[in-house]
């Protein structure tokens, strides 16, 4: 686990894991996992504030304040905490302002 | 039992305490209601189930509240069939006796006979100068990650704030091997002592909250009362956190925070559907009305749960099964006053209950006096303390609407739900006034982000979004 991780795993039945794309470069995560769990267990960004480009790496976990959308190289854009990480996701901590 | 003509069309928002329940109590009556929820399972946040692959038991999720978590959720799945159990779907606008619904990236629309909205809450935040650095969170976020991902925020880990959550959500770190750098509360430990009397209303609840003190301390935690929160510090991310005691300031290193001062009501799609709202002391908001029944000021909208008043989990159900007694009366046939007078007789010592955890974790008084002008108010828009008070010195508005047009506070993504509170304090400071002559944001649909397809999608198809009919 890399020492800039926010979350880490307590111990729990063994999952199957999933290869994402972390701003290019290929990761594991475990099937279960919301984009936002595949990102911090790793790092400590999920995005970058719109206005001063602050390093951002959500909030309330809830689906409430929206501060932890990043985006999939294909443009689209989804919310890391309610969205479970899928195989072959291609995700991006630093959005374009 | 009797049957109308025309079945009637019973719609439940939020599958938490309060929704299960108004659910259960409606099927018992030979209804079959639309739950419709934005989680993927039920349970609400209090309740909130991992995804089926963590295969976590309920003893581990729950801590003491297992046995009455089981007991509502299995009640709930047992009932799924008898259901209409509408999962990962949105509600984000409330017009004329009809829902707008999100769901799988696609809008469709749901009208309503009885809407009972059971929309739960949110930690209400009073923040300080870094809170927008990675590695703070929520204390509801902080019990999120591990219940239903099953990691700690961390390692390193400080709790802050105020609340009954706040040493709930330490003790459940470190017996699950979190590393609690400290626990600092921002209440006086004199407002414990002084809130015993009504927090003897449940004395089972209040032992337990004596029960994750005394354990934290056993474990070598450090614990501070009365503290004021200056400041969390780090660049890329959080590193330490500086506060005050009694006029000593302190630094505790950490990798993260989890805070909140108690929770706050998700009141918007209330304010939608047309409820009246009316300020409580006690919650020190604006609230949508309510009888003891769960009647709104609008017919056919009632409200149960933390999404009318902060009262906990077991109010929760209550609330929401004499909320769906009531709706059945109104729109279905008589049912059990005996019932429904056993569920508000039970709800009153919650109340009592209420008032004195309000007491014994009293919001900080000064806060807003003391909020430095550079603090960050509006995550969404950085919009800071300081500028809101200059707006409200040049141009002498004193109520949050108007703030809202000439700041953007409130106006960003999470449409106010994390910056309210704190908004709303400081123009009250600035402007010389109470908190409740500056009123509330009103709600605005949609209430969370859409994705922009949506609109597209229907102007192509040149038709509005799906029309479902009744069943």
């Amino acid at each position: 686990m890399s020492a800039t991780a926010i979350l880490h795993r307590i111990a729990g039945v063994p999952r199957e894991s999933i290869t994402f794309e972390l701003n290019g470069q290929s990761c594991i995560a475990l099937e279960g996992d919301t984009v936002l769990t595949a990102i911090l267990t790793r790092a400590a960004q999920l995005r970058e504030a719109d206005f001063s480009g602050a390093p951002r790496a959500g909030f309330c976990l809830m689906g409430a304040c929206q501060d932890c959308w990043v985006q999939l190289a294909e443009g689209e854009r989804l919310r890391a905490c309610t969205t479970l990480v899928e195989p072959g996701m291609r995700v991006r901590t630093g959005l374009p302002r | 039992m009797t049957t109308t003509a025309t079945p009637k069309q019973f719609v439940i928002v939020g599958a938490g305490p309060a929704g299960m329940r108004a659910a259960e109590q409606l099927v018992a009556a030979g209804q079959r209601p639309v739950v419709i929820d934005e989680a993927p399972r039920h349970g609400g946040q209090i309740y909130r189930q991992p995804p089926v692959v963590l295969q976590r038991e309920r003893r581990d999720l729950y801590g003491f509240e297992a046995g009455r978590a089981s007991a509502v959720l299995d009640r709930f799945e047992a009932l799924l069939p008898q259901l209409d159990h509408r999962p990962d779907t949105l509600v984000w606008q409330i017009e004329a006796d009809t829902l707008q619904l999100l769901h799988a990236g696609r809008n469709r629309t749901l009208r309503y006979d009885a809407l009972i909205l059971a929309t739960g809450a949110t930690d209400r935040v009073l923040p300080f100068p870094g809170w927008t650095l990675p590695g703070v969170y929520t204390l509801g976020a902080a019990q999120v990650a591990l219940k239903h991902q099953g990691c700690l925020i961390g390692p390193r880990v400080v709790f802050a704030g105020t609340g009954p959550l706040l040493y709930l959500v330490a003790w459940q770190y470190a017996s699950h091997g979190g590393q609690v750098a400290a626990v600092l509360d921002t209440a006086p430990a004199s407002a414990k002592l002084r809130a015993s009397p009504q927090l003897l209303a449940r004395p089972a609840v209040a032992a337990k909250g004596a029960y994750f003190m005394a354990r934290l301390r056993l474990m070598g935690v450090p614990m501070h009362s009365g503290v004021t929160l200056l400041a969390a510090e780090g660049g890329e991310r959080v590193s330490a956190l500086t506060w005050r005691t009694n006029g000593t300031a302190h630094t505790t290193a950490c990798d993260a925070i989890g805070f909140g001062h108690g929770l706050r009501a998700e009141t918007q799609l209330a304010d939608l559907a047309g409820c009246t709202f009316d300020y409580s002391e006690i919650e020190q908001a604006w609230l949508p009305t309510r009888d003891a029944a769960g009647h709104t000021s609008v017919r056919g909208v009632y409200l149960a749960g933390d999404g009318a008043a902060i009262l906990g989990a077991d109010a929760a159900e209550l609330s929401g099964a004499r909320a769906a007694l009531a709706a059945l009366e109104d729109f279905v046939q008589p049912t059990s006053t005996d019932q429904a007078a056993q569920l508000e007789r039970e709800s009153v010592n919650h109340r009592r209950f209420r008032e004195g955890m309000e007491t014994a974790f009293a919001l900080p008084r000064r806060w807003a006096a003391d909020a430095p002008d550079a603090l960050i108010v509006c995550r969404c828009e950085e919009i800071s303390a300081g500028e809101l008070r200059a707006c409200v010195k040049t141009t002498g508005t004193r109520e949050m609407n108007r703030l809202k047009a000439l700041t953007r506070i409130g106006m960003g993504r999470c449409q106010g739900r994390m910056c309210a509170p704190a908004a709303a304090r400081l123009l009250a400071d600035a402007a010389g006034c109470d908190l409740k002559d500056v009123g509330r944001l009103r709600g605005q649909a949609p209430v969370k982000p859409l994705p922009i397809h949506l609109i597209r999608d229907t102007v192509d198809s040149g038709a509005a979004s799906v029309e479902e009919s009744d069943d």
